[in-house]
C-alpha cells in the first residue's frame, strides 16, 4: 500500500469515526433510542466523544514519531476541529436543553460548580485553537502558532478533570482516559528533556573537545 | 400521596387485559424534545404501529409484554392496568411510565450506568427469598418471603422519587408500611435504628464483582423515621411484582429522602442501638450523609439540589423541601441543623 492510498484510507476512517457519534445521536433523537433521559444521553455522549477525539489528536505526533509515517499529520487539524465541534455541542446541549437557556442558572453553575468551571474553561481555551487552525493564521502567527497550540494539553487535562470530578463513585473510565493522557504527555516530556539535554550537552561537549585543542594550539 | 389498600388475595389488576388503548404522550414529548422538527411525523407513524400491535394482542387475549428479569411481565405502556390510568400524585403530577421506571435505574449491584440494571439483572433469582430479622426485637427470625408478607395489607402508593443526582420520577409503588413490620417484630427499648442490608450474590449481580462500592449495600433509618407512615416496604410497582432492576423482591421507599436510602433486594433488617454506617456515607461522608433528606437549600458539594429533571419532562422543576412531604415528616427534624446533618 503506497502512502497516498494509506492517507486516503486514514482520512475515511477518521471522518466516519468522528461523524458516527453525531449520526448515532441524531438518529437516536429522532427514533427515540436515547432512553428515557435523552438530554442526559446527549450530554454524556457528546462530552465523551470530545474527550476521546482530543486524546486521539494528542496521539498523532507520538504515533508519527514511532512509525515514521509523516502523512499522519494531515489528520491532526480535522481531528482537533471535530473535538471542538463535540465540545461545543456538549456545551450547547447543557445550556439550551438541560438548563433551558436560563442564563442565571448557567452563570451560577459555571461560577459555583468547580467541575463546570473547569469544563467551561477548557471550552474557552479550545476556541482560539479552532479559530487559528486555518493556513492563514498558521502563517500569520509563525512560531507563536506552535506555542499557542500547546494549549491543547491544558484543554485535555481540564476536560479530563471535569469528567473525573463529576462521576459519583465509578471512576474507572475517567481514570483510564487520564492514564492514556499521562502516557501521551510522557512522550512530550521525554522529547522535551531530550531536546534540552541536547542543547545543554552540545556547548558543553564542544567546549570540552575544543579547549584542549586550543590550549594545545596556544 | 395516594393510598389504596387491598388484600394480597385480591385479583391483581395487572392480570386484567385492558380493553382500550392507552395513548402514550410522554414518549412523544420525549422524542420531540430530543429531536428536530421531523420528529413530529416519525414518532406518530411509530406509535400507530405500536397501537395496532397492542390492539391485535388484546383481541387475541394473552398478554404480550416482554418479560424482564425475574419473568415479571412488563406491561407495555398501552397495557397499564386500568386503575392506574389518569392516576396522579396528590400534587397532580402524572405517573412515570413503566418503561421510564424500569429502564433508568441506579442499582450498582448490576452496574453503574442507568441502563445496566435492566440489562444485567436477568440472571437474578428473587425467589425463593428469606428475610432475617435480627437485633433488639422480641421476635427475631428468618422469614420466608411469603410468611414475611402474609400478615400485611398491601397498598398502592404514588410517591415522588428524587435521586441525589437531581432527577426525579413519580412512581406507583405497591407494598406495606414499614411501621407495620416494626410493630409486628416488637423492638425492645434498646433499638434506636434500623439497619437494612442488600443480598450479596456476585454470581448473579455483576456489579458486585467490582469494588465501585463496598458490598453489601447497607442503609438505615432512625426508629421514628421507620415508624413514619410514609416509609414503605415495597414489593411491586404498577400493581405487579418489582422487576429485578427495581430491587426485587423487597425494597425500602422513603420518599422524603434521596433515592439512595431506598435499599433494594433486602435480606436483613437489624434493630440496633447505634447509627448504621450506610454505604454512600462511608464512600464519601462529605457528600452523602445518613439522613439524606431532600433539601433544595443544601446543595451537593458538586451540584445544585435546588432543581431537578423530572424524567419525561424537558424543563427542570424546583425541588420541594423534603420532596414535598414536609407536612408529614418535617416535625421529625425540628431543631436539627439540616446543613450539618445531610
Amino acid at each position: 500500500m503506497n502512502s497516498k492510498t494509506g492517507l486516503t484510507l486514514l482520512r475515511v476512517v477518521m471522518w466516519v469515526g468522528c461523524l458516527a457519534p453525531a449520526a448515532w445521536l441524531g438518529a437516536g433523537a429522532l427514533l427515540g433510542w436515547l432512553g428515557v433521559n435523552p438530554i442526559e444521553k446527549l450530554t454524556h455522549v457528546t462530552g465523551m466523544t470530545a474527550l476521546v477525539i482530543l486524546l486521539v489528536t494528542l496521539a498523532v505526533s507520538p504515533i508519527r514519531r514511532l512509525t515514521g509515517w509523516n502523512p499522519l499529520i494531515k489528520v491532526r487539524r480535522p481531528l482537533g476541529l471535530f473535538a471542538f465541534f463535540y465540545a461545543l455541542l456538549h456545551f450547547s446541549v447543557w445550556m439550551v436543553l438541560d438548563l433551558g437557556f436560563q442564563l442565571e442558572w448557567v452563570a451560577e453553575d459555571i461560577l459555583e460548580r468547580p467541575y463546570i468551571t473547569v469544563g467551561f474553561t477548557a471550552l474557552l481555551l479550545l476556541t482560539p485553537l479552532a479559530l487559528t487552525s486555518t493556513k492563514g493564521w498558521i502563517r500569520r502567527l509563525g512560531k507563536r502558532w506552535a506555542t499557542l497550540h500547546k494549549l491543547a494539553y491544558v484543554v485535555t487535562g481540564l476536560g479530563l478533570l471535569h469528567y473525573y470530578w463529576l462521576v459519583k463513585a465509578d471512576v474507572r473510565l475517567p481514570l483510564l482516559l487520564i492514564a492514556v493522557f499521562v502516557v501521551l504527555m510522557a512522550f512530550r516530556v521525554q522529547k522535551w528533556a531530550a531536546k534540552r539535554g541536547a542543547r545543554r550537552g552540545r556547548p558543553a561537549n564542544a567546549r570540552a573537545t575544543k579547549e584542549p585543542v586550543s590550549a594545545g594550539a596556544d | 400521596m395516594i393510598i389504596r389498600s387491598r388484600r394480597r388475595s385480591d385479583v391483581a389488576s395487572s392480570e386484567i387485559t385492558p380493553e382500550d388503548v392507552y395513548v402514550n404522550r410522554r414518549s412523544f414529548i420525549r422524542r420531540a424534545a430530543a429531536g428536530a422538527a421531523v420528529a413530529g411525523f416519525l414518532p406518530t407513524a411509530l406509535s400507530a404501529c405500536e397501537t395496532s400491535e397492542a390492539g391485535a394482542a388484546a383481541s387475541e387475549g394473552p398478554k404480550t409484554g416482554a418479560a424482564v428479569g425475574n419473568g415479571v411481565p412488563a406491561p407495555r405502556d398501552q397495557e397499564v392496568p386500568a386503575r392506574f390510568r389518569g392516576m396522579e400524585s396528590e400534587l397532580g403530577e402524572e405517573l412515570n411510565s413503566w418503561e421510564e421506571i424500569t429502564t433508568y435505574n441506579n442499582f450498582y449491584e448490576f452496574g453503574t450506568a442507568k441502563s445496566d440494571p435492566s440489562r444485567n439483572s436477568g440472571r437474578f433469582r428473587p425467589r425463593p427469598w428469606t428475610v432475617a430479622i435480627e437485633g433488639h426485637v422480641n421476635k427475631p427470625g428468618n422469614y420466608a418471603l411469603e410468611d414475611f408478607l402474609a400478615p400485611h395489607t398491601m397498598e398502592d402508593r404514588v410517591y415522588r422519587m428524587r435521586c441525589v443526582e437531581a432527577w426525579s420520577m413519580v412512581v406507583p409503588w405497591y407494598g406495606f408500611p414499614l411501621k407495620d413490620l416494626v410493630a409486628r417484630v416488637e423492638p425492645t427499648s434498646a433499638a434506636k435504628f434500623l439497619e437494612m442490608t442488600t443480598v450479596v450474590r456476585p454470581e448473579e449481580m455483576p456489579g458486585q464483582r467490582t469494588n465501585v462500592l463496598e458490598w453489601p449495600y447497607i442503609e438505615g433509618l432512625r426508629m421514628d423515621e421507620a415508624m413514619n407512615p410514609l416509609a414503605l416496604l415495597a414489593t411491586g410497582v404498577y400493581g405487579t411484582d418489582l422487576p429485578n432492576q427495581n430491587g426485587a423482591p423487597l425494597r425500602l421507599i422513603t420518599p422524603w429522602k434521596y433515592g439512595f436510602k431506598g435499599v433494594k433486594s433486602i435480606v436483613k433488617i437489624r434493630f440496633v442501638e447505634e447509627m448504621p454506617r450506610n454505604t454512600w456515607w462511608m464512600t464519601n461522608p462529605r457528600e452523602y450523609g445518613f439522613y439524606a433528606n431532600v433539601n433544595p437549600e443544601v446543595d451537593h458539594p458538586r451540584w445544585s439540589q435546588g432543581r431537578e429533571r423530572r424524567i419525561g419532562e424537558l424543563r427542570r422543576r424546583e425541588t420541594l423541601m423534603f420532596n414535598g412531604y414536609e407536612e408529614e415528616v418535617g416535625q421529625m427534624y425540628a431543631g436539627m441543623d439540616l446543613k450539618r446533618w445531610i
